[in-house]
């Protein structure tokens, strides 16, 4: 069983987001960065569908030098190999295109993302990446067997769960539930020490500019004061959402 | 020349979102001075559309997949000048998934109208609504998945042709089976939320919440660590990791407001706070505050929202 695990480098979840001057860009300084959280479920999967039946773990990322401390830090957790296309992407489709040239050069049985990353937030990449494969895609998936190049596949829908059958190679966008929280991985010391004499392979970009542009960022209006309310008096509660808020 | 919106159906009637999707290109078609195609299925009451501006509607019968759906699209718009998909959980899928059969440039996670035309510049929610970013669109074919409850709905008259075609859909992924729980309303498209966390102490102690939000026509929802440690579904985890929700209304109880739970409700409307502890960050992010004990606080309040009901 050959794996890619598609790794995002985001903002950690606690970081202060702040853009520079210009407004066209985040500003990462003082930001600390992480493997996005919807990968780091995707990884710890792998880990147990290779421990389960053999196979290779491959983690990739689409992105400047600065993003390897957090492949390295996907090999400390077990990946086997780490690939960083060098490229500054712009949008969800240049680094798709990167990811598929990649994919087709190579043979992957299973290929897993994070339903999205915590910073562009777009929920492109993996749709995109499936379509452009031609390969079954599984979004928001909640959990995966594989049962002899088929797998079944558990998605969250609107309002509950579809299951899906797909014969492998196949997209999955993962999300918690893939795996559990209480069981994700994080590095030992042995894993660190190992994590780096693991080959983690430089390869040149494919795609030229993307199709979409940032023109700005801003930080959304933050709300005024708190209305504060005595808890005796709920009744005034409902006549402010009722008549201010317009909410009930 | 044209906008192409998809229309979802569930089970062959529309929701809101349905609506707003007609809304939204009808919004952007008279923009350009264009007419609004939609796209839906069969069994769909489509007749309903010209109310919300749809000009021409296709009826299909639709693949069951997100990628099935974007091929029958990539080929019914070959001549759209730009394209509309509500973010359900199918469009979620499906318009990425169209972009890339297409060519065309998309935002995801948009929460407004196209502020130009050309090129198209959209405002879209970045970094887990920590930021709003404006993206250009530089293509020939824009294409726009907005996040449902984000703009006004608006009827607009369309002149509400109706036909259908036969269009095949063709994806790898078979499916085998879907369950959807009726009866209550799902989180992402709710349009109010009571959200409960740790300060409600154990599991049994939900039934209440269930009573504010049957009261309220409101989903359910949950703190991460009410979910990570099993008091509710993760399903209802709503946060940064969990489901973002952009209800009018977003009540939490007894959530003292980490930011990576203000990250998934900040774009609510209003937002009501309910806890012990006057210090808790969440104050700094609600409209409205109530310093108490929710075993106190929440029958109160399922009385006088009944009281209120009654009476309008």
């Amino acid at each position: 069983m050959n794996i890619l695990v598609c790794i995002s480098h985001v903002p950690d979840t606690t970081a202060k987001i702040n853009f520079t001057a210009d407004g066209t860009a985040l500003d990462p300084t003082g930001v600390q960065f992480v493997i996005n959280p919807y990968d780091e479920f995707g990884l710890t999967k792998a880990l147990h569908i290779k421990e389960a039946q053999g196979g290779t773990i491959t983690v990739i990322n689409v992105g400047p030098a600065t993003t390897e401390p957090t492949l390295r830090k996907a090999l400390a957790i077990g990946a086997d190999k780490a690939v960083r296309i060098d490229a500054i992407p712009t949008d969800a489709i240049t680094v798709a295109k990167e990811l598929k040239n990649h994919i087709s050069a190579n043979s992957y049985d299973l290929i897993i993302c994070g339903q999205e990353s915590i910073d562009y937030n777009g929920q492109q990449v993996p749709a995109m990446l499936a379509a452009l494969l031609n390969q079954p895609f599984a979004n928001a998936c909640v959990g995966l067997s594989l049962d002899n190049g088929t797998a079944t596949a558990t998605s969250e829908i609107d309002g509950g769960h579809a299951t899906y059958k797909a014969s492998l190679p196949m997209v999955v966008g993962g999300k918690k539930g893939l795996v559990e929280e209480k069981d994700l991985r994080i590095p030992n010391m042995r894993g660190i020490m190992s994590a780096r004499s693991k080959p983690l392979e430089v390869i040149s970009s494919t795609e030229g500019e993307g199709i979409t542009k940032a023109v700005s960022f801003e930080k959304p209006v933050g709300k005024t004061a708190v209305k504060m309310i005595d808890a005796e008096n709920v009744d005034e509660l409902v006549r402010l959402l009722h008549e201010e808020a317009k909410a009930i | 020349m044209s906008i192409l919106v998809f229309v979802e159906d569930w089970s062959g009637a529309y929701k809101k979102a349905s609506f707003e999707a007609v809304a939204y290109a009808k919004s952007w078609a008279a923009m350009n001075g264009v007419k609004v195609v939609a796209v839906t299925g069969a069994n769909a009451p489509a007749a309903e559309l010209a109310e919300y501006g749809a000009d021409h509607t296709i009826q299909i019968s639709l693949g069951r997949t997100a990628m099935g759906i974007a091929g029958q699209l990539s080929e019914l718009g070959s001549d759209a000048t730009g394209m509309v998909v509500a973010a359900t959980s199918l469009g979620r899928s499906l318009a990425p998934a169209l972009a890339a059969l297409t060519g065309g440039a998309l935002s995801t996670n948009t929460i407004g109208l196209p502020l130009n035309t050309s090129p198209v510049q959209v405002k879209r929610g970045a970094f887990s609504s920590k930021g709003i970013e404006t993206i250009e669109l530089n293509n020939a074919l824009p294409i726009i998945s907005f996040v449902p409850n984000s703009i006004g709905l608006e009827p607009a008259a369309g002149e509400g042709v109706v036909e259908s075609k036969e269009v095949l859909s063709n994806d790898p992924l078979e499916v085998v089976s879907t369950e959807v729980a009726s009866g209550k309303v799902a989180l992402p498209e709710a349009e109010a939320v009571v959200s409960a966390g740790r300060g409600l102490k154990g599991p049994e102690n939900w039934d209440m919440i269930e009573e504010l939000a049957e009261v309220l026509g409101a989903a359910t929802a949950c703190s991460k660590p009410v979910s990570d440690i099993g008091w509710r579904p993760h399903s209802e985890h709503v946060g940064q990791t969990g489901i973002q929700v952009n209800p009018n209304l977003y009540i939490a109880i007894g959530i003292s407001g980490a930011i990576q739970h203000l990250a998934g409700v900040s774009a609510s409307k209003t937002i009501v706070v309910v806890n012990t502890d006057p210090e808790a960050p969440f104050f700094k992010a609600a409209d409205y505050g109530i310093v108490g004990d929710a075993f106190e606080v929440v029958p109160k309040l399922v009385n006088a929202l009944r009281a209120f009901k009654a009476a309008s």
